[in-house]
């Protein structure tokens, strides 16, 4: 399947219809699906009928939107109206939402055709998808390794070019890790940017909803699509959104790009550093200033970020309890067992575990020593960043420490799955902008993955620095060979 | 490098928690977290004298919209995933009787 701006150009040329661009994607799922397991569901009749109604739409001399005819996959942590909700996990097993979320209203407001809810992570807290209740997904470019997480199933589905773009959501590198793993092209919006209307919260001050593409192009396009202000999420923002698309052509002028050591330290994989530092040495040839920076806090990024993601969570999710949605325990007893059983059998072990951590850290006697405490080291690391942004116009680092794992491989110690976000997570915690692009192969044949970062709200000048390298690169166009 | 927790403490996080864990459960997450712990504890290396925390990375604070009443979810749509109601209500088991604050 082409890129998504040549679909939408065929299906308002008239070369191609929506419908024949959706059977070409079921089709695609049927073969690969059950292998890759990238969607939970496909919604089949809900997309015909949006692929039908487009090309009625074209066939009488409608004008159609920046997405027209494009299938998108979901992640199942964003609500739709139809089919179920399932954020992975066993609890909301049979959810239906009553509401579709902002960037949902928005994607079918520009005639793209939604084809299906994506796995994840339980809640979205992992980093493989094995937290998924439903199984994990697997990595198109090899089926024994993981696609990353915790929006692996969106990765996975776009890398197997069943769809052109899909959604993820972020709390700490949710979008670019799997993207990174995948050979995907995975942004993270400035905290923001994107109203988290309809996103089933996780860490509220942190979770931004996500654009997958094969490349910059097309990702600017979908950006385009779920930018700006919805009053139902108070904290989106009312700046104006630029023509994402438009400022991609603009030239780059006295681009400077930051290196911070504490990005190349300990427990960075050799073929992982080398990509990343070729990368670094190619804007340098085209002409790019390298400024060396420093952001002294990261090495405090998980251990800040794992205690206020865990916060934000156990209080985000004590609105599951077995009485308004969700799984009900079959035992009898009284409110407090009622809940309690519930939220024991419904959730799987990653979640529990992350709702202790946090409980434990909100409660009483513990919330000076480590959730106060951590928000003071949470600014100092947001200043680190204002400060290196004030020398240079992005940030280049590796997007993980690691090229992809194998299933299993860090499963048995929780903290060793944590340290995966080391280069992730402190985008989050600083509201900043991120994105992921391909920049290289391991001599296994994996995907790795550069990771640019700019100031909040700078997404037009990150997306066309990022552009510039894949004018000069040929990473991002290689894709994965699947069995027939 | 790690302290496990008491035994006694994750059974009061896990009932502040309102998760009914098993006995296995307990002493794994008491295991798990107090390595976990034991990680995060690195953040008192760091001076953070006359720090502000900051919980929020945009610097908005109220957003007020006009007051005025929107519509929303009717009882029917509110109802809908709930797994015990009376078609008005959501159903609990008694509540009062076996109240505990704990």
């Amino acid at each position: 399947m082409g890129p998504a701006r040549q679909l939408r150009q065929q299906v308002i040329s008239g070369e191609c219809s929506a419908e024949e661009i959706l059977n070409q994607t079921l089709e695609a799922v049927t073969r690969h699906n059950s292998r890759l397991h990238a969607f939970l569901r496909i919604d089949e009749a809900q997309a015909r009928q949006q692929a039908r109604q487009i090309d009625d739409r074209r066939g009488r001399g409608a004008a159609l939107g920046l997405l027209a005819g494009v299938p998108i996959a979901i992640k199942d942590n964003i609500c739709t109206r139809w089919g179920l909700t399932t954020c992975g996990s066993r609890i909301l097993a049979d959810y239906r939402s009553p509401f579709d979320a902002h960037v949902i209203e928005r994607l079918l407001a520009a005639d793209a055709v939604l084809v299906g809810k994506t796995n994840l992570d339980e809640f979205a807290m992992g980093s493989s998808t094995e937290n998924s209740a439903f199984g994990p997904s697997r990595n198109p470019w090899n089926p024994d390794y993981v696609p990353g997480g915790s929006s692996g199933g969106s990765a996975a589905a776009v890398s197997a070019g069943l769809v052109p773009l899909a959604l993820g959501s972020e709390t700490g590198g949710s979008v670019r890790q799997p993207a990174s793993f995948c050979n995907l092209t995975g942004l993270k919006p400035s905290y923001g940017r994107v109203s988290r209307y309809g996103l089933v919260a996780f860490g509220s001050s942190l979770d931004q909803i996500g654009p997958f593409a094969t490349d910059v192009a097309d990702l600017a396009l979908l950006l385009q699509v779920i930018a700006g202000r919805d009053s139902r999420d108070s904290t989106s923002v009312e700046l104006p959104v630029p023509d994402y698309v438009a400022e991609l052509e603009q030239p780059l002028d006295r681009l400077r790009i930051g290196v911070a050591a504490e990005y190349f330290g300990d427990g960075l994989d050799s073929q992982v550093r080398n990509a990343v530092e070729q990368a670094i040495r190619e804007y340098e040839k085209w002409g790019a200033e390298i400024v060396e920076v420093s952001i002294p806090h990261l090495r405090y990024a998980i251990a800040c970020y794992y205690l206020v993601c865990t916060a934000e969570a156990s209080s985000n999710l004590a609105r599951f309890d077995g009485v308004h949605y969700g799984h009900r325990t079959a035992e009898r007893g009284d409110i407090i067992q009622l809940y309690s059983r519930s939220r024991a059998e419904g959730f799987g072990a990653e979640v529990k575990r992350r709702i202790m951590l946090g409980t434990y850290a909100l409660s009483s006697g513990y919330y000076d020593a480590y959730y106060l405490k951590t928000l003071k080291v949470r600014r100092l690391l947001k200043e680190d960043f204002d400060r290196a942004f004030a020398r240079v116009d992005v940030l280049i680092s590796p997007t993980s420490p690691v090229p992809p794992f194998r299933f299993g491989e860090r499963l048995a110690d929780p903290l060793a799955m944590y340290l995966a976000d080391i280069y992730t997570a402190a985008t989050n915690l600083a509201g900043i902008c991120g994105i992921s692009i391909p920049c290289g192969f391991t001599s296994q044949g994996l995907p790795i993955g550069l990771q640019l970062q700019a100031a909040a709200f700078n997404e037009a000048r990150l997306l066309r620095i990022a552009r510039a390298y894949q004018q000069h690169t040929s990473h991002h166009t290689r894709r994965p060979e699947l069995p027939r | 490098m790690s302290e496990q927790i008491a035994a006694t403490q994750v059974e009061h996080i896990a009932r502040l928690a309102r998760l009914a864990l098993t006995h296995e459960e307990l002493t794994r997450y008491g295991e798990e977290l107090g390595h976990i712990l034991a990680y995060i504890e690195q953040l008192n290396e760091v001076n953070t004298e006359g720090v502000e925390p900051l919980a929020h990375p945009l610097a908005v604070h109220n957003v007020w919209r006009v007051d005025e009443p929107q519509p929303s979810l009717d009882a029917q749509q509110a109802l809908q995933n709930s797994p015990a109601t009376d078609g008005r209500y959501f159903l609990v088991p008694k509540v009062l009787e076996h109240y505990d604050a704990s």
